[in-house]
């Protein structure tokens, strides 16, 4: 859906993205992560044609940008660095300025395609409203029901929670997921790893503005061959255990071994009380700081 | 796209508000005119204001007179370089860009719609003034042309309307200069500025006879030769340089607009 090829842009002496090469492919839920200034809008801005790449290429949806973006935007929603709209018009109005400006705005079919996408983004009561009375997240919202307007086969958002409520947030979460469910490829992109932990199935790492890690969350995830035993009983599984434990954090213990059934008989068998047990999973962040750069005094990601 | 474009434009209430301020100079001259009684004197003041106290129903040309130097470039540069720049400072050319909407599209669309705005505007202020005159000032039809002899007041209909397409026309120098500036800055403000200080030395150096070299191919030369419509017979030849010469400007620099616009990043 979207292929870069060492996509690089220079702003002055500023290397803003350099040589990135992602690939989102159809179905994902791409989460494009990095710290403020990493470079994530940047690359946005290339994929859908408004900033001109310094060297590299991008695909969008098989067309080459920004040859392409006649053919290929029309199937794209987009929210690029905050939501914008006119502020004396009202929400509803600003849809459908926006939907009679370009190709595939059907007029027949605008108003109930307004009525709903505001009802999506939940804004149906206030649709009426001139948007400078709106609130940050009720922009946010807005934003994001224009990009859902025409139905697109892929949306592109870029951090597209900025400025909502945890409530707001959930609600955008799972609005995202059940338009996934049905078939939108999505990338989004975000400084929050906990946002593209809950949501995302693949994930590319952006740092100073190199993609430094690219991969499907599940395998990022996958059990590391060792598991995780808590324990108030240290000495007496330390006896048991000797040798395989190879970390210790109060009653917390990481043990070599990969099969945590096996290491639980192994210990109710000898008495020694377990409180939790189960396979050691990387977490996201491990992940991300590790493959960022932590010793720059530029931490690589920001919670 | 341009239909939408337009109804942007209509829908603005700037855009009211501004066609209500240029039509209140007008207003406010006819006003004190039709209470003092003292016109200027004939050759002197702003083009047909000294006759407008005899024949009410010259008053349009005379408040397109009086806002032509000044009121109604001020407007237009406000309005083009509010076009690009605008929607760049809130946003939402970014927006209309991935709608997609081809950028030479939507700098037409621009250019349309400023158009469109100056024929409104003066429109407007010519209807007004028309109503004001008629009510205010005096009504022997008089209807000498500047040259002294008589015209009727179909000829006079006429000039009228060929006075208003001139001076749209003239317009659009000032209008491609804050177009262009538009295409180059996300500041409204600093592009309408830009236009204005434009006009501002054009306009100077059209009194300095140190720069009678230049003075054939400053945008302000020919404003006032719309004044030209309404000798006997009509004196061509100024008009027909004034068209020329706002043709090149517009050429020369919507040409520079569109190679900036479609090549330059859209950061905003
Ligand atoms: N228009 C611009 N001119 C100069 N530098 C820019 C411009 N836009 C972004 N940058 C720089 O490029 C880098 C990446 O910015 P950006 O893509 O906005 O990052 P992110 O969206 O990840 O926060 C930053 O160092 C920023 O200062
Ligand atoms: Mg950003």
């Amino acid at each position: 859906m979207i292929r870069t090829r060492e996509l690089t842009k220079r702003y002055g002496s500023i290397l803003a993205v350099d040589g990135v090469s992602l690939d989102v492919r159809a179905g994902d839920i791409y989460g494009f992560l990095g710290a403020n200034g990493s470079g994530k809008t940047t690359t946005v801005r290339m994929i859908l044609g408004l900033v001109l790449a310094t060297s590299g290429e991008v695909q969008l949806l098989g067309q080459p940008m920004p040859r392409g973006g006649r053919k290929a935007l029309p199937q794209v929603g987009a929210l690029v660095e905050g939501p914008a709209a006119y502020a004396h018009l009202s929400g509803r109005a600003n849809l459908a300025l926006l939907d009679a400006m370009g190709a595939g705005g059907v007029r027949r079919t605008r108003q109930g395609r307004i009525d709903a996408v505001l009802e999506q983004v939940g804004l149906a009561e206030v649709g009426r409203r001139p948007v400078k009375a709106y609130s940050l997240g009720m922009r946010q919202r807005l934003g994001l029901g224009a990009a859902l307007l025409r139905q697109p086969r892929l949306l592109v958002l870029d951090e597209p929670t900025n400025g909502l409520d945890p409530q707001g947030i959930r609600e955008i979460r799972e609005l995202l997921q059940h338009l996934h469910a049905n078939g939108t490829t999505v990338f989004l992109s975000s400084h929050l790893l906990a946002e593209v932990e809950q949501l995302c199935t693949r994930v590319g790492v952006l740092d100073r503005g190199r993609l430094v890690l690219q991969e499907d969350l599940a395998d990022l995830q996958a059990p590391t061959g060792r598991t995780v035993v808590h324990t108030p009983d240290y000495d007496r599984a330390h006896a048991l255990l000797d040798g395989r434990i190879e970390q210790r954090d109060g009653d917390r213990l990481v043990v070599r071994g990969a099969d945590p059934a096996q290491l639980n008989a192994m210990l109710v068998s000898d008495g020694i009380r377990v409180t939790e047990l189960g396979p050691e999973r990387r977490t996201l962040e491990q992940v991300v700081l590790a493959a960022t750069d932590t010793s720059s005094h530029q931490v690589g990601v920001t919670r | 796209m341009i239909a939408v474009e337009l109804s942007k434009m209509l829908r603005r209430p700037r855009t009211w508000v501004t066609i209500l301020l240029l039509n209140a100079l007008p207003t406010l001259v006819a006003v004190l005119l039709a209470v003092t009684d003292l016109g200027p004197r004939p050759g002197s003041g702003p083009a047909f204001l000294s006759a407008v106290l005899a024949d009410g129903t010259l008053f349009p040309l005379a408040a397109l007179a009086i806002i032509l130097p000044l009121f109604l470039p001020i407007a237009v540069a406000v309005f083009a370089g509010d076009s690009v720049a605008g929607e760049a400072q809130s946003g939402t050319l970014r927006y209309l860009l991935v709608r997609p909407v081809g950028r030479t599209r939507l700098l037409v669309a621009k250019l349309v719609s400023v158009i469109a705005f100056v024929l409104l505007a003066v429109v407007i202020v010519a209807a007004t003034a028309y109503v004001v005159g008629s009510l205010l000032l005096g009504d022997q039809p008089l209807a000498a042309s500047v040259s002294g002899t008589t015209l009727t007041p179909e000829q006079v209909a006429v000039r009228t309307v060929l006075a208003i397409g001139y001076i749209t026309l003239s317009m659009l120098g000032v209008a491609s200069i804050a177009l262009l500036l538009s295409t180059l800055t996300d500041s409204p403000l600093a592009a309408a500025l830009g236009a204005l200080a434009f006009l501002i030395a054009s306009s100077l150096l059209l009194t300095l006879d140190a720069a009678e070299v230049l003075q054939p191919y400053l945008p302000t030369r020919y404003w006032l030769s719309f004044v030209d419509l309404f000798r006997d017979p009509i004196f061509w030849r100024d008009i027909v340089r004034g068209i020329g010469l706002q043709a090149v400007y517009v050429v020369v620099l919507l040409g520079a607009a569109w190679a900036n616009f479609t090549t330059k990043d859209v950061t905003s």
